[in-house]
């Protein structure tokens, strides 16, 4: 009985999220009293695997294949039903990475089993308690697996922090050649490319103002663009106002737009979704503005107002003009 | 081609939670409901696929009484028909389980093509189309943004970390999960509307679908989420709101 914890690279180079599910793996392993193991995926990752080895666990599996060489959902999910079947974890912990998202629910399907996603809490009470959040952010739930292991969960981005990952002794390395054939991997990636080029830089910005669906159509965006102004600062927005096209895709903030730190950030009508949260959490000050009180935006925010942006901003930017002069 | 959209009926996004009794689920009455928004653009997907290729298009939902709605919605934007898995209390089951009934349901039609959101908005689980593909046995790939069908085969556009995409290709049947934002969604029009009303909606019993497997995780609590900071909040009139703001911004923050 071990707690496995899957770890994620590409091109020999680590997924940050890998130290914070090594985290919560040492941290749940001392909880339950189970030891930590850890597997990385790929071909030539022994290099890697050893650099895990070094991070308090008990052993790292280096899942070795060529056909591991390029990430497929058949492939992974073949390698790693192989490899936990010949070890009986208790518990498989991954980090909630695209690439998770894309094979551990039907990994977790090949065990009867699902795959408890998202998780940003974790907790031993008579048996482990994960903890997720449902409807966008609003409401947190304690979900208890049940039944007998293998058990598997993906890990929110942020939600343990890799820097507190404990680093101690010189674990085993285990090399696993998993029986992959070629025919029974159905997906043929290509390589991945990025769309045009970024003209604008966020992550230089010291002050942000980001726009959300709050503001209803494009021809409001110039209220949220008068604040940005008045700041002296770069506009930003959440995902579907560039969706919609209102704003360029470069304005993005989030986790598959920028990820950025400034001192100041200003989320107008945005109501805090994760992969939202994750590309601005990081900023000093953070204010929201929002009519909802229960927008989970306000748990981050150092401060917020409770009201009609219509009204909120436009006695903002007043503000701000009186207090310039 | 014969494609099925898997759609899911969910709280509108404004709606306010209440904790019902058992302090495990919501309270619903209050509530009013919508499609799951990737499940539309999976919807809309499937129609312009429809539009390029001919054939089919199935909506299937599992849910309880209210999901007609949701049915009827769909069949008013152009679904040829639908498949109504009268599941009284979806949130009895686990995703495991829902995707059996939706697999059971689809099995006996042999689509070429699966499509659905590639979340929920109340579960946000995001597992249900990829469980789906394992129990049918056929491939899948998830956050697809663009599809091109090539002969038994279709490539897609898959959303990777960063601004980073990737394009795969896989033989059909397969089960794709559509990601928000990469379409423009359709109105039903007026006609459109008329003639659902005549489409065939199947109603299938989660009895006749087979048993679906033991819960292996339940929602033991819900409960509304511990601030992890100390926010001050300024409500009432947005004058004295704004002007407490930029004071604190100024002189507490100093950041402006
Ligand atoms: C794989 C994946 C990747 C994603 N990547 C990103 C990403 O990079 N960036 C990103 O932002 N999202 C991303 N998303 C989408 C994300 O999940 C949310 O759907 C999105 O962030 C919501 O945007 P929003 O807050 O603007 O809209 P909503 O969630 O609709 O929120 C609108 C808010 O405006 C408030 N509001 C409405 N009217 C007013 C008013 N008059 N005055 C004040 N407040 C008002 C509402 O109370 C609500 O809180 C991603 C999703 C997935 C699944």
């Amino acid at each position: 009985m071990s707690i496995l914890a899957i770890l994620e690279q590409q091109n020999g180079q680590w997924h940050r999220m890998s130290w914070e599910a090594l985290t919560a793996a040492q941290h749940l392993g001392a909880e339950l009293g189970l030891p930590v193991d850890a597997a990385i995926v790929g071909r030539g990752v022994t290099s890697l695997a050893a650099e895990a080895a070094s991070k308090n666990v008990a052993k790292v599996w280096a899942v070795e294949h060529d056909l591991l060489e390029i990430y497929t959902a058949d492939g992974y999910t073949a390698a790693l039903e192989e490899l936990i079947r010949g070890t009986h974890p208790e518990l498989v912990l991954f980090p909630h990475t695209y690439q998770v998202r894309d094979f551990a629910p039907k990994l977790a399907t090949r065990f009867s089993q699902v795959l408890v996603s998202d998780v940003i809490a974790a907790r031993n009470e008579g048996g482990l308690v994960l903890v997720r959040q449902f409807f966008q952010g609003k409401l947190n739930g304690d979900i208890r697996p049940s039944g007998a292991g293998p058990h598997f969960a993906s890990l929110q981005a942020g939600a343990w922090r890799g820097d507190r990952l404990a680093v101690a002794g010189a674990a085993t390395v285990e090399t696993f050649t998993p029986k992959l054939e070629a025919a029974n991997i159905r997906q043929k990636p290509e390589t991945p490319f990025r769309e045009a080029a970024r003209a604008v830089d966020l992550t230089a910005a010291g002050i942000i103002v980001s726009v959300g669906r709050g503001i209803k159509e494009a021809s409001n965006i110039p209220l949220a663009q008068e604040l940005a102004t008045a700041l002296g600062g770069e506009l930003a927005a959440s995902r579907p106002i560039c969706d919609a096209g209102w704003l360029p895709m470069e304005r993005q903030v989030g986790s598959s737009g920028q990820t950025v730190a400034p001192k100041l950030y200003v989320a107008v009508g945005i109501s805090g979704a994760i992969q939202h949260l994750v590309g601005m959490k990081g900023a000093k000050t953070i204010v929201a503005i929002n009519k909802d009180p229960n927008a989970p935006i306000f748990e981050v925010a150092d401060y917020g107002v409770v009201g009609d942006l219509f009204e909120v901003v436009p006695a903002l930017v007043e503000e701000l003009k009186k207090a310039h002069q | 081609m014969k494609i099925i959209v898997a759609i899911k009926q969910v709280p509108l996004r404004d709606s306010q939670f209440r904790i019902n009794a058992s302090g495990q689920w919501i309270e619903e009455s209050d509530l009013n409901f919508e499609i799951n928004e990737p499940d539309a653009y999976a919807l809309e997907e499937a129609l312009q696929l429809r539009e390029k290729h001919g054939g089919e298009v199935i909506a299937l939902c599992a849910g309880p009484e209210r999901a007609q709605q949701t049915i009827r919605d769909a069949l008013a934007k152009g679904a040829d028909r639908a498949i109504h898995i009268e599941a009284g209390n979806l949130h009895d089951l686990d995703t495991l389980g829902v995707a059996q009934l939706l697999a059971a349901a689809a099995r006996p039609e042999q689509p070429d093509l699966i499509l659905t959101g590639l979340q929920s908005d109340d579960l946000g689980s995001g597992q249900t189309g990829v469980v789906l593909a394992e129990l049918l046995g056929i491939p899948h790939s998830t956050i697809i943004m663009h599809t091109e069908v090539r002969g038994d085969a279709i490539r897609v556009k898959r959303e990777l970390e960063d601004g980073w995409f990737q394009h795969i290709e896989m033989p059909l049947p397969a089960v794709l999960t559509i990601q928000s934002g990469s379409n423009k969604l359709r109105y039903a029009t007026l006609m459109g509307i008329k003639k659902s009303k005549t489409k065939e909606v199947k109603r299938l019993q989660p009895a006749e679908l087979g048993a679906a497997a033991p819960l292996s995780a339940k929602i033991e609590k819900l409960y509304a989420p511990f601030k992890t900071k100390q926010t001050q909040l300024f409500d009432g009139d947005p004058k004295t709101a704004a002007a407490r703001l930029v004071e604190k911004l100024k002189f507490e923050a100093r950041v402006i």
